[in-house]
């Protein structure tokens, strides 16, 4: 099955990246926008969905300053 | 001393820290496909982009072969020394405390900065005195250390006050494992053992390894 | 293959008569893929058409010279059986279009050239031209090529040593990308790339081919941007300095080894023009299998595979006894290598799908009969160039004066790019940015000789007077290796001007090319290879005529070498001359709002030697400090020296009014500034003693007097506050 993995910078970390794009996105006209932040996206084609969880604990992910979110397809 | 040289795809500075290893001891290349350590008495993992940063910097070259060889060694108390990617790989392989996170400026930055020695007691620095400057280059976009509960005496180096290039928290430049055996940081220490091309203050770190009972 | 639609060619950017010709040349009608492939390799970019011609002007011979033009780079001997190769090139139109990739793929290109004659590339140099600061888009524009070259450039572990940066409002639509590399082979190693050998087969090595810069060359490089810009973004290259990598390591292995017959780069065109290149060299004929070809999307037709520009990939021959053990070295370096096709003797290049025929082209149609145009230079007779704004309030003083230039972008420090730079991996880096007038680099590891690189060009100045002002951009850049005491090897040069087909940009190229070749002729120097970039222009016009020069130099003693910065009190300063500064086409004039039409008259045997006896100074070692005087004049080449060293000094310019503009900030080749203890300065030949450094200002006695700390506030506060201010 399809699942998608997004991997995100842990609360409390400060996220350049995401502060970056906060900034930019007014400079362009879109008011409104607040708590950005940017992380990234791994998808996957597995046989067994209940490994996924390690495989991010493990590899796709570093739970030191990431938090990660599986999600079906 | 012979030191060992880890070498990945896409390790840019493995060369620099050989000819700065010589300068002291004995040095050699290990492929990162190899598990053998081939008797070495000290590891250096140099800078780089190992795997082209691919997923995270480190993350993908504390996988391979080599890494299973020196991790074996720093169990058993061998000194293992990880220069910018090699502080990322350390980190990422869980031989040293932390993360290392995009700089605050998002920019890469190479410039000569000077770091002040607080732990003088590690087989890394121990031809250094606490308080001692050091004149040394980095060049990294991700180098902001972020180490929780870090023991003080974990803070190998610190930026001189003025000097952090990327936001690190507490201006930590290099950490080291509670045992003592490894150490981590983001300058580079081989850029600065020649006169010609720079500063020397980063032979002494080499100088302390060389000076480690083999 | 049924032939393509009557105006197909036009669509290609091919003119009638262009294809007329082809169909002469092949006897019938092409079919798609040869239609497809003849329009890349006559496109302009690729074919030279409009400056082939001219170039035969430039004088290519010089005593160290091992590889001229025509190869994939120049090469010059260095001596102890060392060889360097080197050469500039333009990725103008991609980086316009997406700066990030243009430049990095800009880059990669370049260094492909460098390792595709056997040379390990050691360093890489940039010239970059924005419009002006205040808009947005050339901050943009600065902004991601600088990241673009950061990127690939620090990702391959090649030093960005040197560079350079200026911003004119003419640039705004077109910027210029021009980078620089250069290697250092053992003359052992050195290979060309014609093909030989009959059988011997094509093998191709490293990425997959996909469908970037599919129709990039001819659509881009050979035509006026306009504002349809968006639809060509899928033309944009993506390049990947990780694979590049592992295909540099696994290239010199296999030149070290003695393995390849030739190898070539795939760069422009891609397939077409390596393999019609390697045939032509070869006098020999290549059949090309595209069903061979790994590819990255799974339905490219066979015209994409033959005309796709993906990156990272090289064409070699192989004997086929010798094709096991090359696919052995490859497979250690983690390299894709695919035989795709065999030398033939038929002089044609011959494309099949498998053992379907898909297109059969003579290589001497491809390569060396395609048409070339001769200009038809006329001097405008109204000036083709609107001022520029004035900047500078009308009575400003001459403090005011002088900090209003140091923080005029052009002069100003580019810090805020260069430390984006990895300018010190492969601990060859003596002098890095900013330090010296020149890049220096250690040839070997331990000691022995040096090189000096860098790369120059003013193209407002050449808009003044093409002739004198690349004349001086020749005579810039050996000036700022005679800073370091390197000796000119050779030189390669990139002109970047607009459409040659409109009767003043003729002229100017014309001139242009006359002005490099004179001043090359006054140095002895050769010219080894280059690149020419056409069509830099759109709706608002053309942008300045900007040829941009590369030098490569020995140097014996590295350790020898001066900075720019005033190294201690008491230490006497001098200028050496012939410098007959003046207003025209200077940076104060820009700031004042105004474009000279014309520059003074330059002797260009007396700059030769000059140079050569302040060349014999400096490498006495006895000098700490060298620094040439360029934009603007004396005053900002003193700050300079003063902010790099943190000292200040005392000048003294004589009984003539000391507020004269033309002395402190004119401009013009031949002054150089240089510092060192009193009983070694006055002994320079031709130098005359000015002042001392001390203090804590730059004091130009009854002129001004700046503290140093303001000089750096201006000098590097500069362009970090045109960012700031637009963040």
């Amino acid at each position: 099955m399809r699942v998608r993995v997004l991997v995100r910078p842990k609360e409390g970390i400060l996220d350049p990246v995401g502060q970056a794009v906060e900034r930019a996105l007014p400079a362009l006209g879109f008011e409104g926008v607040a708590n950005v932040h940017v992380g990234r996206l791994i998808e996957l084609e597995v046989e067994d969905a209940s490994r996924v969880p390690e495989m991010c604990e493990r590899l796709l992910a570093n739970p030191l300053i990431e938090d990660y979110e599986v999600v079906g397809a | 001393m012979r030191f060992g040289v880890v070498r990945f795809p896409g390790s840019c500075d493995e060369v620099d820290a050989l000819f700065a290893c010589r300068r002291f001891g004995e040095a050699e290349l290990l492929w990162h496909k190899d598990r053998d350590l081939r008797g070495v008495d000290a590891v250096v993992i140099p800078g780089g982009f190992s795997y082209g940063d691919y997923l995270r910097c480190g993350a993908i070259a504390r996988f391979s072969p080599v890494m299973e060889a020196v991790t074996e060694l720093a169990g058993d108390g061998g000194p293992v020394l990880g220069i910018c990617n090699g502080f990322q790989v350390l980190c990422e392989a869980g031989l040293l405390p932390g993360a290392l996170l995009p700089n605050v400026s998002l920019r890469f930055v190479c410039r000569q900065v000077e770091v002040v020695v607080e732990n003088p007691d590690t087989p890394f620095t121990r031809a250094c005195a606490r308080g001692d400057r050091l004149s040394v280059p980095v060049k990294h976009t991700t180098g902001r250390y972020h180490g929780p509960g870090l023991a003080a005496e974990q803070v190998v180096l610190r930026y001189a006050p003025g000097h952090n290039p990327n936001g690190s928290q507490d201006d930590i430049a290099g950490v080291r494992n509670p045992a003592g055996n490894v150490m981590g940081l983001m300058p580079h220490p081989e850029h600065a053992v020649d006169p010609l091309t720079g500063s020397v203050d980063g032979g002494r770190l080499f100088e302390s390894l060389a000076m480690v009972p083999v | 293959m049924s032939a393509p639609a009557a105006a197909a060619h036009r669509e290609l950017g091919l003119t009638d008569t262009e294809y007329d010709g082809i169909r002469e040349r092949l006897g019938r009608e092409p079919n798609a893929l040869e239609l497809a492939v003849f329009s890349l390799m006559w496109s302009e970019h690729c074919a030279y058409k409009h400056s082939k011609k001219l170039l035969r002007e430039l004088p290519t011979d010089g005593p160290h010279l091992l590889m001229g033009p025509g190869e994939n780079a120049g090469v010059v001997d260095v001596g102890d059986g060392l060889a360097v190769a080197f050469k500039v090139e333009s990725h103008n139109h991609p980086s316009a279009v997406e700066p990030f990739q243009g430049a990095a793929t800009g880059v990669g290109g370049i260094l492909r050239d460098v390792f595709a004659v056997g040379a390990r590339p050691i360093a890489v140099l940039d010239s970059l031209r924005f419009g002006e600061l205040e808009s947005p888009r050339s901050r943009f524009l600065f902004d991601w090529a600088v990241k673009g070259i950061g990127h690939y450039g620090n990702s391959i572990g090649v030093p960005t040593v040197g560079g350079e940066v200026m911003f004119e409002a003419p640039y705004e639509r077109n910027c210029l990308v021009n980078a620089m590399c250069v290697g250092i082979a053992p003359r052992e190693r050195l290979i060309r790339s014609a093909a030989a050998g009959l059988g011997n087969l094509v093998v191709l090595l490293g990425a997959r081919t996909g469908r970037d810069g599919i129709g990039g060359a001819s659509v881009l490089a050979s035509a006026e941007l306009s504002a349809g810009d968006a639809s060509k973004r899928p033309s944009v290259q993506i390049g990947d300095p990780f694979e590049e990598s592992k295909l540099v390591e696994c290239c010199l292995e296999l030149l070290e080894r003695d393995m390849l017959a030739s190898l070539q780069d795939l760069g422009a065109a891609g397939l077409s023009s390596s393999s019609s290149e390697m045939a032509s060299k070869g006098d020999v004929g290549i059949d090309l299998d595209v069903s061979r070809v790994p590819l990255r999307e799974a339905d490219m037709e066979p015209f994409e595979i033959m005309i796709s520009e993906s990156q990272e990939r090289m064409l070699c021959v192989v004997e086929p006894e010798r094709l096991d053990p090359v696919l052995d070295v490859c497979e250690r370096w983690d390299v894709r290598a695919t035989p795709i096709g065999a030398v033939t003797d038929t002089r044609r290049l011959r494309v099949f799908d498998g053992d379907e025929p898909v297109g059969d082209m003579p290589v001497e149609a491809l390569v060396d009969d395609c048409p070339l145009y001769d200009l038809q230079p006329e001097r405008p007779r109204r000036p083709i160039y609107p001022d520029p704004p004035r900047r500078l309030a009308e009575g400003a003083g001459a403090a005011e004066t002088l900090l209003a230039l140091l923080s005029s972008p052009n002069v100003a420090s580019k810090r805020f790019a260069f430390e984006q730079y990895d300018s010190i991996v492969g601990s060859r880096t003596v002098r890095r940015p900013q330090v010296a007038d020149a890049a220096v680099l250690l040839l070997e590891h331990g000691g022995g000789g040096a090189i000096a690189v860098s790369i120059d060009g003013n193209g407002r100045r050449v808009a003044c007077d093409p002739y004198t002002g690349a004349a001086e951009a020749v005579l810039e850049c050996a000036r700022n290796l005679t800073c370091v005491g390197a000796e000119p090897l050779g030189l390669t040069n990139c002109l970047n001007f607009g459409n040659p087909e409109k009767p003043h940009v003729a002229w100017q190229l014309t001139r242009a090319v006359a002005g490099l070749r004179d001043a090359c002729l006054a140095l002895g120097v050769p010219v080894v290879g280059g690149n020419v970039s056409l069509y830099n222009e759109g709706v608002e016009g053309a942008i300045y005529p900007t040829p941009i020069v590369g030098m490569v130099g020995r140097l014996p003693d590295p350790g020898a070498a001066p900075s720019i910065a005033f190294a201690e009190e008491g230490h006497a300063i001098a200028l050496v001359g012939p410098f007959a500064p003046s207003l025209e086409g200077s940076e104060l004039e820009k700031l004042r709002g105004r474009l000279a039409d014309s520059l003074p008259e330059v002797d260009l045997a007396a700059q030769a030697a000059a140079l050569a006896r302040l060349r014999e100074a400096v490498r006495s070692g006895a000098l700490a400090t060298a620094h040439d005087v360029s934009e603007g004049g004396m005053a900002c080449a003193l700050a300079e020296c003063c902010v790099a060293g943190g000292l200040g000094a005392r000048i003294e310019l004589g009984r003539a009014s000391a507020a004269d503009a033309e002395r402190l900030f004119g401009e013009g080749p031949g002054g150089v500034v240089i510092a060192g203890p009193p009983e070694a300065v006055e002994q320079v030949a031709g130098a005359r003693v000015i002042g001392a450094v001390g203090g804590a200002a730059l004091e130009l006695a009854g002129a001004l007097s700046v503290p140093v700390a303001e000089l750096r506030d201006a000098y590097e506060g500069a362009i970090p506050a045109a960012f700031a201010a637009g963040a």
